[in-house]
């Protein structure tokens, strides 16, 4: 209780001295917090919610699935095989060093303005973290672990699903953090430069037809939007590491 | 019947090649409880990988019940020195126990039963939905041990299982594999350095020499079968098996069987 209420404390700060700095504001990039929170009741709660923020949080979840199935998949080949880790290190060095938003141009002069182009960019950007973090897990299991479950004959899908990958688990979730966080950012990246719909586009469409509260309720719906998936995907981690934070948190 | 014939492994070729064991031979009958002893760095987790197929040898043989040994053998069972090595840590006690089962026993129903009492079996009983690491060291052994139980093998190996606990844990531990060989019958390998241990424990010592090993000799324990860590180990014959056992180590120590071996020259 008392934590909770410490917590709050700075967040409620904040939002008091927004308030108060904007209610007599007068210029217009600047609106009332009051304004801004109208148009953001208006918009969001619920009328373009479906057109809008629903097809945003849609890609950014199939970017971030296809990007961790490839990874584990691939970082795992890669992570067993050093023929294989040599053979690929200097394309994934090379793909890891991309910036993301620059693939954005390319996406759309090859894949079009729909929703495939923004999914691959957010996959493509989003394999590097969870790849690189599969291949160093697989690499650092204890072969002492591999030795008893050979030694018991487990079949080589029983090695990866009962031992390969629960042993991986906790540097691919951490994998799967960082790219959550390069998702988000680029799921707006993506619908700033040729979209039809998302928050993003919404956002600076807003701008540019000078609907400043507007803007302005985007960015608090993406700041919103972004703590909200970052809490939801540490409780599915809780449950998955459970065993894991219980085991370390002995020691 | 396990048969290990010359069997002699080297790690490694050329000028970096080390020769960890030279020349084994011995073999071990249905039933028997044979315990390797040697000194530290003798090469014995090297033959135990050998034996249970983890590692194949550089030349000799190990054949279990007129099998040659390629892989790892279905009628064995390997109990590894390292408890919280060898236990999946994300599965409890009883999926620990119960995985090596999947393979032969389709049916959940069937591997339950077995799994409850394998534990039962080390007095583990009750403890199947904890998570290893909620467990003490030696409690962790016992899963390692059951899991080896419910596997049924013909022979179960086991290295240097109970270096890594207490004293009072070590010898219960060594109380509790007795009575499982006496329950169930099955054939038990242990390597071991402490020779108290092997005498207490073995039907018969296997002694092995520092690294390149050879059996300096196999030693008979003629110790009543029914053994007990305060009677047995007072009998003035545990005290000269002990110290035989020991004499037998320490002159292997003082003169290395290595003497101009020409890998070992090449390491020099």
């Amino acid at each position: 209780m008392l934590r909770t209420c410490l917590r709050l404390i700075v967040p409620v700060l904040l939002v008091v001295l927004w308030w108060s700095t904007s209610t007599a504001s007068s210029s217009p990039f600047y609106p009332p917090l009051s304004v801004v929170l109208q148009t953001f009741r208006e918009t969001w709660l619920f009328a373009q919610l479906g057109s809008d923020v629903v097809p945003s949080l849609a890609r950014l979840l199939a970017g971030l699935v296809i990007a961790t199935l490839a990874g584990v998949a691939a970082g795992a080949a890669i992570g067993r095989s050093r023929l294989l880790a040599a053979a690929v290190n200097p394309a994934v060095q090379f793909g890891r060093s991309v910036p993301g938003t620059a693939l954005v141009p390319v996406s759309v002069v090859l894949m079009g303005i729909g929703d495939a182009a923004k999914i691959a960019v957010i996959a493509f950007v989003c394999l590097f973290p969870v790849l690189l973090n599969t291949i160093d897990a697989v690499r650092g299991i204890d072969p002492q672990l591999e030795d008893v479950a050979r030694s018991y004959r487990l079949t080589r899908t029983q090695r990866l699903v009962f031992v390969l990958l629960p042993a991986a688990a906790p540097q691919i979730f951490a994998g799967i953090r960082t790219a959550l966080g390069i998702a988000f950012i680029m799921m707006v990246v993506t619908e700033l430069y040729a979209a039809t719909n998302g928050i993003g586009f919404v956002t600076v469409t807003a701008r540019s037809s000078f609907d400043v509260p507007l803007m302005w309720a985007g960015t608090v719906l993406l700041g919103l939007l972004g703590v909200a998936v970052s809490v939801a995907f540490l409780a599915l981690q809780r449950r998955v590491l459970r065993w894991h934070t219980g085991m370390t948190g002995r020691n | 019947m396990l048969s290990v014939t010359h069997l002699q492994k080297t790690y490694g070729s050329g000028e970096k090649a080390v020769e960890a064991i030279r020349d084994l031979t011995l073999t071990v009958a249905g039933g028997e409880f044979v315990c390797i002893v040697g000194p530290s760095g003798a090469g014995k987790t090297t033959l135990l990988k050998c034996l249970c197929g983890l590692l194949a040898p550089s030349a000799g043989s190990v054949v279990l019940d007129g099998e040659p040994v390629t892989g790892p053998p279905r009628a064995m069972a390997a109990v590894f020195q390292d408890y919280s090595r060898s236990l999946m840590p994300w599965f409890s006690v009883a999926r620990n126990v119960g995985l090596p089962l999947r393979n032969k026993h389709r049916s959940a129903a069937e591997r339950d039963a077995r799994v409850a009492r394998a534990l039962d079996a080390v007095g583990l009983g009750g403890f199947g939905s904890r998570y290893p690491w909620e467990l003490s060291g030696g409690m962790q052994q016992r899963v390692a041990i059951a899991r080896g139980l419910a596997y049924e093998p013909e022979i179960l190996l086991l290295d240097e299982p109970f270096a890594s606990v207490d004293a009072q844990t070590r010898a219960d531990l060594e109380d509790l594999i007795l009575r499982v060989r006496d329950d169930t019958g099955v054939t038990m390998l242990l390597v071991t350095h402490d020779i108290d241990e092997a005498v207490y424990l073995a039907d018969r010592v296997v002694v092995m020499s520092a690294r390149p090993s050879v059996v300096v000799e196999t030693v008979e324990v003629d110790l009543p079968r029914s053994r007990d860590q305060v009677t047995t180990k007072s009998l003035p014959r545990f005290a000269e098996l002990r110290a035989h056992v020991l004499t037998r180590i320490r002159r292997t120590d003082a003169e290395p069987a290595s003497a101009g071996g020409p890998t070992v020259g090449a390491m020099r």
